[in-house]
């Protein structure tokens, strides 16, 4: 997709505008966060099992060249075969290319994060290729044409009235004309009309939480069972995921499945958990004829041995962005790129570079609620500090910012004139009050257009603990 | 007779130049609790500013002054859970690549305190001889949340403040949107969070506020103040020694 990430404070700004968008996010900060709650409340075990699954993903990733090089002699072993691909173009012209090795008019996708981030649908339909997709969610933002504004909720953004709205514009072809109000008829009109699309694909791409270096298995954990049909269906299945999601057997990832779900959506297990192995052997009643695994790299193998390398830890269960504050207020598109929250103001910068994201590792309060849900333990706010770092060191920070902070820390850093400031500043924002307050702060409308200023007590501690000390001795 | 501990108080800017009562009131504090309160003339701020800003260089600087100037003291004490954390987590991680002034920082990082675990957690306060008729709810500032464990503490010694009713704020461990320099740099993000709290804080029908960092302080009364809400505001540690004859936050 195209970002917007450049664009954050305006993008927020309305997003903050948005009521409809508002009534959605209300949902989110609630039943994500009470769901995860009770889920971790109900496994005594469920820390020790985040330390596990840690210790299970820095052990993988710190043998990623071993196990990635181990998963593609197996996926190989059992008829299937892998393609490496360096960067979003290489992985979109490698899918396309499989595609009409049999002639692929339409393909169904199951839900996939990674298709995003190589933008593969628009690329798909510009090349005669239909993509269509299966999840519910990515069902609707495709018809409303939007990017996902949650990696595993793709339409949390839109309010029930919304979604019907899209289905009576776009069902009418079907000879669908009623206008729906109930969720459970909107989830079977979509069914009845996708039913088809299953049979009539050609290939079905999914994505992949695991892969699985002993078995050459990929998994899919979902909710709707579209995933299975998508990838049994068509002649051919293409997986499309990253490095970072192979894991060295299935006793790990039956590990990581324990805090995967519990994190994300606060359920034990999703309801589906699907391992593909290869293409349809002799015997086997279904399945598809072709397996291919597309690899991407996208930046990340650059993340090994910096201080940034415990992204590559992340299972993509949303539970960041599930609880945290900015995310809430402003929802994902603001963001203006795939990856939103926490995680994506933490990884982004990776793909988009750091001059087009730089909003998003500013825009964080690093009250350190995401590190503290996430079941990876990753450290985004300290990510994200090193982002500001980098940012302040090669001055992508803008220039007035960057000045402010300079002249502050250089009378930080003199305790004689910091004194004199202080007590300067103390009697001037005194003056400024009114009934205690400052309604309007000139050079500090960023605090005061929506909030007042409480007026300080008009001396420092400093000096009254001084005349203090003078008058007992 | 025992020597008395003697404690550093490292008064914090935002203290320092906006709210004195809150250095007094923890000087009281700490003197009932059976310490000796200095404070060190050359102290001006934990660097944090810098250091959220991605200005290294500036934050290790201050760190080293900071260090310098309370390293000999037996215990440092801050009315403040962000600058707390930041001398005892973040200290040791800024010196990460030398040896020298890491072993200071983590020496200085052992021995810091937030105000009210200090007494509570070190001093072994159990009570305090406070009274303030009052409905008040408390909101956990996230730094001494989630980097210093403070969660019981305040709430078991507001439990012993004489009349002082104490309900529950729904979301109490949520971000109220101060964020240091982010209540600037995103203020319309800010406020939309901030608002998300005075709301919730209006619910309980409280009519104080209570929290042990200012920072977040000055963002909630400025809201509830903006809404004409009548609930006052202060910090935890002026209730606790009961000094609140100063006005509330953003009060005359």
């Amino acid at each position: 997709m195209q970002s917007t990430a450049f664009d954050f404070e305006n993008n927020a700004h309305k997003a903050l505008d948005d009521a409809e968008l508002r009534q959605a996010m209300a949902r989110v900060a609630t039943n994500f966060t009470g769901g995860r709650a009770a889920a971790a409340a109900r496994l005594p075990e469920f820390e020790a099992l985040r330390d596990r699954a840690v210790e299970i993903k820095n052990h993988t990733i710190a043998n990623l060249d071993h196990y990635l090089a181990l998963f593609e002699r197996n996926v190989e072993k059992r008829g299937g075969k892998v393609h490496w691909c360096a960067t979003p173009r290489e992985a979109r012209e490698t899918i396309l290319s499989l595609c009409r090795q049999v002639g692929a008019r339409t393909v169904t996708k199951g839900k996939s994060m990674i298709a995003e981030e190589i933008a593969l649908n628009p690329f798909l339909a510009e090349n005669g290729v239909e993509p269509i997709e299966t999840d519910l969610g990515e069902y609707i933002i495709q018809l409303a044409d939007e990017p996902p504004s949650h990696i595993i909720g793709p339409a949390v953004h839109k309010t029930k009235r919304q979604v019907a709205d899209l289905f009576h514009e776009h069902h009418r072809k079907y000879g669908k004309e009623k206008i729906l109000t109930e969720g459970g008829d909107m989830v079977a009109e979509a069914r009845e009309i996708l039913r088809q699309k299953f049979l009539d694909a050609d290939v079905g791409i999914t994505g992949a939480n695991f892969l699985v270096a002993e078995t050459g298995s990929t998994i899919i954990v979902t909710n709707e069972g579209n995933g299975d049909l998508t990838q049994t269906l068509p002649q051919m299945h293409i997986v499309i995921s990253a490095i970072d999601k192979v894991v060295p057997n299935l006793e790990d990832v039956s590990t990581i499945l324990r805090v995967l779900a519990r994190s994300a959506t606060g359920q034990e297990m999703s309801v589906y958990t699907t391992f593909s192995t290869g293409p349809r052997r002799d015997g086997d009643l279904d399945g598809p004829g072709q397996f291919h695994v597309v690899l991407l790299d996208n930046g990340r193998s650059g993340l090994l041995g910096t201080e940034k390398q415990d992204l590559l830890r992340c299972i993509r269960c949303g539970a960041c962005m599930n609880h945290c504050p900015v995310y809430h207020a402003v929802g994902g598109h603001a963001y203006g790129w795939v990856y939103p929250g926490p995680i994506g103001a933490a990884i982004d910068p990776v793909f988009l570079g750091l001059e087009e994201a730089r909003h998003l590792p500013q825009a964080s309060t690093f009250c350190g609620k995401c590190e503290q849900v996430c079941p990876m333990r990753i450290p985004l706010p300290k990510i994200m500090r090193h982002w500001r770092e980098e940012s302040f060191e090669r001055r992508v920070t803008p220039v007035v910012p960057r000045t402010l902070m300079e002249a502050w820390a250089f009378v930080a850093r003199h305790p004689r004139l910091y004194g004199l400031g202080a007590r300067l500043a103390a009697r001037i924002l005194k003056a400024l009050g009114r009934d205690g307050k400052i309604v309007s702060l000139p050079l500090g409308s960023g605090w005061t257009d929506g909030r007042d200023f409480p007026a300080p007590e008009g001396r420092t501690f400093q000096e009254m603990w001084s005349a203090r000390r003078g008058a007992r001795s | 007779m025992t020597q008395k501990p003697r404690v550093a108080l490292f008064v914090t800017c935002l203290v320092d130049l906006h709210r004195p009562s809150v250095g007094f009131a923890a000087v009281k504090l700490i003197e009932e609790a059976g310490a000796e309160v200095f404070v060190p003339a050359a102290q001006t701020c934990c660097g944090q500013p810098a250091y959220n800003s991605g200005d290294r260089k500036d934050a290790i600087a201050i760190a080293r002054q900071v260090i310098a100037t309370f390293e000999d003291a037996p215990y440092v004490v801050a009315p403040s859970g962000s600058c707390a954390g930041m001398i005892r987590h973040h200290y040791p991680a800024l010196f990460a690549g030398d040896p020298a002034w890491k072993a200071r920082a983590d020496r200085l990082a052992a021995k810091t305190y937030e105000l009210v675990s200090f007494l509570t957690d070190v001093m072994g306060v159990e009570r305090v001889a406070a009274a303030l008729p009052a409905r008040a709810t408390y909101h956990d500032s996230c730094s001494g949340l989630r980097e210093l464990g403070i969660k019981e503490q305040p709430r078991k010694l507001l439990a012993t403040v004489d009349g002082l009713d104490l309900v529950e704020l729904p979301g109490a461990e949520t971000c109220c949107g101060f964020g240091g320099t982010f209540c600037v740099k995103y203020p319309e993000v800010s406020v939309e969070m901030v608002q998300r709290k005075a709301d919730d804080v209006a619910a309980t029908g409280a009519d104080l506020l209570l929290a042990g960092d200012l920072g977040c302080l000055l963002n909630m009364a400025g809201k509830l103040s903006r809404d004409g809400r009548a609930i006052a505001v202060r910090h935890v540690a002026e209730v606790l020694a009961g000094v609140t004859d100063t006005p509330a936050m953003g009060k005359d």
